[in-house]
């Protein structure tokens, strides 16, 4: 049994290295990236984002239209009862920009592009791609960690943003089966958000994008060259984003509990 | 070439992984213009040995120098202009073409402008024969095609020393037959040197002029020299039954 626990303790610290290693490394590489921006390639971090967002947009949008029809039926229902129905359009507003919207667009993202990271790397470094970068001089770090990791924290605000309007459009809808009017319900959602409440949402999902970029990315370079190697990687790179998404927003909820926000 | 000057020189070098040796005391050289083979059968080592002459792995004791540099974390940068690497799969970028491919090492490092850059991928992969494959796709083309733009790349930096792991591993007698040519003809025309990872027994005795040789169960280097001499005179047991298929074959 003592062997079993030394065995896992072992390992976990060896993950735990594993993992500070690769982030002090793209670390690294983004601050060499800033000093050398003529270095970064633009034209990979491009096709990244275009995958991530474009491919992204739809199961974004549609995913939040239901989740903002959704929440609107099940609280509607209750506050009917007294009247109110119309704060559904506050609750809404606060929810989705708050922290759904966010939430939400990252669990899809990782879902997607996260994955897909994991996969795209995990294939290169089967096929000893990683290594032929390496002897070219080539850091893979900086060659293929980055533009992905820059694809995702610039696509995360943007499919949060589609994602939050499809969710109050759904919410419109519902509103508008019980007779209040669209422009009442707008109101209310102008009223119950604030411009800091919306930039606070949108840069809470940039930090989402890095989180399943780098966690991606990660995984991917972490691949073993077995015949499961890349789909464990990409399975890795899914579960281990959720997780580390809902940690780092239960800590900002915490934080914004403490100061007040 | 035996008044050639070493360019590799492995002293007393222990090679494997941390914790896990798999060969000790490798000690040979490898000369200016030659082609010289790592050799031996299934998980000796010889790809092991070569992580460590390219400069992946660290060797775990002795001393490995490339063109005079020890190997050694500082120094890897500019180790690693002097080498060009073929892998066993190519290693090829799928979502460029051969010529990006080639161009790639270029793009990052060579001081060229882009029409020279692009002049100077189409040159290279004139040599190896595939000009016409330049706007191809890795995934359009066939396994030995990718093995030579994958050398076209490893020249592209003007590298002194060429390695090449197991090329004709998965191909064709006829095309792995072709292969072997563009070896010689590059080391002819060009003076590159050549370490080549192999156990094809028709290319180790058509390209080489020198090998060393591997055993797994010893866990160290068995035999150095010519494999013409080695397959004629070895009295070992491991080396006689090793070249005996080769020889018939020759």
């Amino acid at each position: 049994m003592f062997e079993s626990i030394g065995r896992k303790a072992c390992k976990a610290a060896n993950s735990a290295y594993e993992i500070f290693a690769f982030t002090g490394e793209a670390f690294a590489a983004a601050l060499w990236t800033f000093f050398h921006p003529h270095r970064f390639r633009f034209g990979d971090a491009a096709l990244a984002f275009e995958k991530a967002a474009a491919g992204g947009l739809g199961i974004s949008t549609g995913i939040g239209f239901l989740l903002g029809l959704i929440l609107a039926f099940q609280s509607a229902a209750a506050l009917q009862m007294f009247g109110v129905e119309v704060y559904v359009a506050d609750m809404l507003a606060i929810a989705l920009f708050r922290e759904l919207g966010p939430i939400i667009t990252a669990i899809i993202l990782a879902g997607r592009s996260g994955s897909a990271f994991a996969a795209e790397i995990g294939t290169m470094k089967v096929d000893e791609e990683l290594d032929a970068l390496t002897t070219m001089g080539l850091e893979p770090v900086r060659f293929l960690v980055m533009p992905r990791v820059l694809a995702a924290i610039v696509a995360m605000p943007l499919l949060t943003v589609f994602g939050e309007l499809a969710g109050l459009a759904g919410g419109a809808v519902v509103l508008k089966l019980m007779d209040v009017p669209t422009v009442v319900f707008w109101s209310h959602v102008c009223s119950a958000s604030g411009v800091f409440m919306i930039a606070f949402g949108l840069a809470k999902s940039a930090l989402f994008g890095l989180l399943v970029g780098l966690i991606g990315c990660g995984a991917g370079m972490k691949t073993k060259s077995t015949a499961d190697g890349v789909g464990a990687a990409a399975t890795s790179a899914v579960v281990g984003a959720i997780v580390a998404i809902a940690v780092s927003d239960g800590i900002l909820a915490v934080v914004c509990y403490v100061w007040g926000i | 070439m035996d008044t050639a000057k070493d360019i590799i020189v492995l002293d007393k070098v222990v090679a494997g992984y941390p914790g896990n040796p798999v060969l000790e005391d490798v000690t040979f050289s490898v000369k200016e213009g030659e082609i010289f083979i790592l050799l031996g059968g299934s998980g000796c080592g010889k790809t092991t040995v070569m992580k460590h002459m390219i400069g992946l792995n660290p060797v775990l004791a002795g001393k490995l120098t490339v063109d005079g540099l020890e190997w050694r974390r500082k120094t890897r940068a500019g180790l690693f202009a002097k080498i060009g690497v073929m892998y066993q799969s190519g290693a090829l970028f799928g979502s460029m073409t051969c010529m990006e491919n080639v161009m790639l090492p270029m793009d990052e490092f060579s001081r060229l402008r882009r029409g020279e850059r692009v002049e100077k991928a189409m040159s290279l992969l004139g040599d190896v024969g595939l000009a016409d494959a330049a706007d191809k796709l890795p995934g359009e083309i066939s396994g030995g095609m990718k093995k030579r733009v994958a050398i076209a790349r490893a020249m592209a930096l003007d590298a002194k020393i060429i390695f090449l792991d197991e090329p004709s591993a998965g191909l064709d007698p006829i095309t792995s037959n072709a292969l072997d040519d563009l070896i010689l003809a590059l080391r002819e025309n060009k003076g590159k040197t050549f370490v080549v990872v192999t156990h094809e027994l028709p290319s180790i005795f058509k390209i080489a002029d020198r090998c060393a040789m591997f055993d797994k169960a010893r866990r160290r280097m068995i035999a150095l020299g010519r494999p013409q001499e080695l397959a004629a005179k070895s009295t070992d047991p491991f080396i006689a039954s090793f070249f005996k298929r080769g020889t018939t074959n020759v």
